[in-house]
């Protein structure tokens, strides 16, 4: 197993944020977490990634224990985040954002002496074909629309060219020709890296869910299983539809 | 067209102050005060290059610049006072003579030399910058509270700095100095000597500068200024980064303090009180940061102006300066050089009617 994860907990003032009792995630699987709003989806990313901190539980990635490491240290292990806001760097270009994303040395005197070269040049430019960025290179990041900011994020997390990929509502605020497109080229990128995705779009979820989705609700794993499983099982379609149903009902 | 009219910019910039000013004051019609002023201006341009690049590249407001900018003064004063008082036969300084010290306290002793003094004007910055810059950045402080504490800081220094017991002349600061590697002062060849370097100094500043934030280096320097988070999460130390962009510019400041003293004789702790420090943003604010022309341009623009209206009206400078803080607050953010690029836009737009873009 390329990712595990065990007892996890944490809790803001007092509130069960997560809880999550195992889970775990094989090399080159693509997995897709979905839930209701508030079930600490985004928050488990936040504490693979080392934004925030576990208060106790186990994180094990390459068989090495991730928590209470750095941001810095987990994406030097090869983890890659992008978040559910689009967080890239308005101020600069398209290609400066993805150059400063490649994966290389990245201190601060070899920063300095940086030279470009072909390959990387090449490198990005693939990249960028991928995710139909090529045609806005010059722009400012800043300057494009909300979902060629999303393309332009998960284009940075590429170019880090991390083992684990986790990718958090990548379609949000998309077409539905984007998202179609977005799928796709997750569904490509799990070939060659382990991704974890979070998403609300149900049509988005079942074109990219080929293997397991995970149902996290009050910070509690739910159930794990197929889309057709997780589709069809009761306690998930009360979570969802249930509550609003009872309110209708005592309407 | 882009290079093209920045080298214009250069070589006309270079032709007035390295040719036109020298010139003028050769053929009399400048006196060499005016000289000297302008090389004063140039070496709170040099600091004022620090801060654009900490502030301006970086988005980490240091309020601690006019310190080092007097560290680096203190240094060369302290030297120099030393050089005075062994050539008038005496073994200390007058000030601490009338304050009844007997022995010269130990931090002045390696003033004596001049190497020593150079290297320990830049060092001292450098390590205090470093030591301050790796607690602040650690603990991830940033934002006004940056500021807050930096601000802090240049305050506690400016009364140390204040007190009679530091043995730094108190109030009365460093002054009544003679020469300078054996050369005269008040020799008005020495004054346009300084002048000289400075603007060198400054120019090789610039052309350093220019080089880091055109480098990749400078790119993740603004990319932290943009989304810090991000930064960490592509795998920089970011910690790392605002660490040396602070000590260079601790150096940059330190440096301009070095040429600074020479050139006005004086330095009391005045230069780093609440209101210098302040002052320094300022340049670069209404010259425009990110933009390293900007804090050049504001630095002497802002200087010059002050020259002039406190000559013509003496009482109403802060008032002055406030009233152009205001308004380039409120109306352009990116400062001088920010209005004169839209005012090019605009008269691009309406001569060749093609559409602009607004954000």
């Amino acid at each position: 197993m390329l990712l595990n994860v065990n007892n996890l907990s944490v809790s803001f003032g007092g509130v069960h944020a997560l809880n999550l009792d195992h889970f775990s995630l094989r090399d080159k699987e693509l997995r897709v977490i979905i839930g209701p709003n508030g079930a600490g989806k985004s928050t488990f990313l936040d504490i693979i990634c080392g934004k925030t901190k576990a208060d106790k539980g186990e994180i094990t990635f390459n068989g090495k224990s991730i928590l209470g490491k750095t941001e810095v240290q987990i994406a030097e292990a090869g983890i890659g985040r992008k978040f559910q806001k689009p967080s890239v760097f308005p101020g600069l270009s398209v290609y400066d954002n993805l150059l400063l994303a490649a994966k290389m040395k990245k201190d601060i005197f070899s920063s300095l002496f940086f030279k470009s070269t072909p390959a990387l040049a090449d490198r990005i430019h693939s990249v960028a074909v991928k995710l139909s960025l090529t045609n806005v290179m010059y722009k400012l990041a800043g300057d494009l629309s909300h979902g060629q900011k999303q393309w332009l994020e998960i284009a940075i997390v590429v170019l880090q060219d991390p083992t684990l990929m986790l990718i958090d509502e990548p379609a949000a605020g998309m077409s539905d020709e984007e998202t179609e497109k977005t799928g796709a080229l997750l569904l490509e990128l799990s070939k060659a890296h382990s991704i974890i995705v979070i998403e609300h779009d149900m049509k988005f979820v079942e074109q990219i869910a080929n293997e397991l989705v995970t149902v996290l609700v009050r910070g509690k794993r739910l159930m794990e299983g197929t889309f057709a499983e997780v589709k069809n099982d009761q306690r998930v379609i009360d979570c969802y539809l249930g509550r609003t149903n009872a309110q209708l009902e005592t309407l | 067209m882009k290079t093209n009219n920045n080298t214009l910019l250069y070589i006309l910039f270079i032709a007035v102050f390295a040719i036109l000013l020298p010139a003028g004051y050769l053929s009399g019609l400048l006196s060499v005060n005016t000289i000297s002023v302008w090389g004063r201006y140039f070496c709170f341009a040099i600091a004022a290059l620090g801060i654009d690049l900490i502030w301006g590249y970086t988005g980490i407001l240091s309020m601690c610049q006019a310190f080092f900018f007097c560290l680096g003064s203190y240094g060369i004063a302290m030297h120099l006072l030393l050089k005075k008082t062994a050539t008038a036969g005496a073994v200390l300084p007058d000030f601490m003579a009338w304050n009844k010290i007997e022995t010269l306290p130990f931090f002045w002793q390696p003033f004596q030399s001049f190497g020593w003094s150079l290297a320990l004007c830049l060092l001292i910055p450098a390590v205090f910058a470093f030591i301050v810059g790796f607690v602040l950045f650690r603990s991830r402080i940033k934002g006004v509270y940056m500021a807050i504490i930096t601000q802090a800081l240049t305050l506690a220094m400016w009364l140390i700095f204040l007190r009679n017991e530091t043995n730094l002349g108190g109030t009365n600061g460093l002054t009544d100095f003679s020469t300078i590697l054996g050369f005269p002062l008040s020799s008005s060849s020495v004054k346009l000597g300084l002048y000289m370097i400075s603007f060198v100094i400054l120019c090789g500043a610039y052309f350093c500068c220019y080089k880091i934030t055109h480098s990749k280096f400078g790119k993740v320097l603004q990319a932290i200024r943009d989304s810090e988070s991000r930064v960490s999460y592509t795998a920089y130390k970011v910690v790392d980064y605002k660490l040396a962009v602070f000590v260079v510019a601790a150096l940059l400041a330190a440096a301009g303090g070095m040429l600074y003293l020479p050139q006005t004789g004086i330095i009391t702790p005045g230069r780093m009180d609440v209101k210098a420090s302040v002052e320094m943003v300022m340049w670069v604010a209404l010259g425009g940061r990110g933009n390293l022309k900007g804090a050049v341009i504001g630095a002497l623009l802002v200087n010059f102006l002050y020259s002039i209206c406190t000559s013509l009206f003496p009482d109403s400078w802060l008032f002055i300066l406030g009233f152009l803080f205001v308004i380039t607050v409120l109306y352009f953010d990116k400062g001088f050089m920010g209005l004169i690029d839209s005012i090019k836009q605009r008269f691009s737009a309406t001569r060749f009617k093609t559409p602009q873009t607004t954000h």
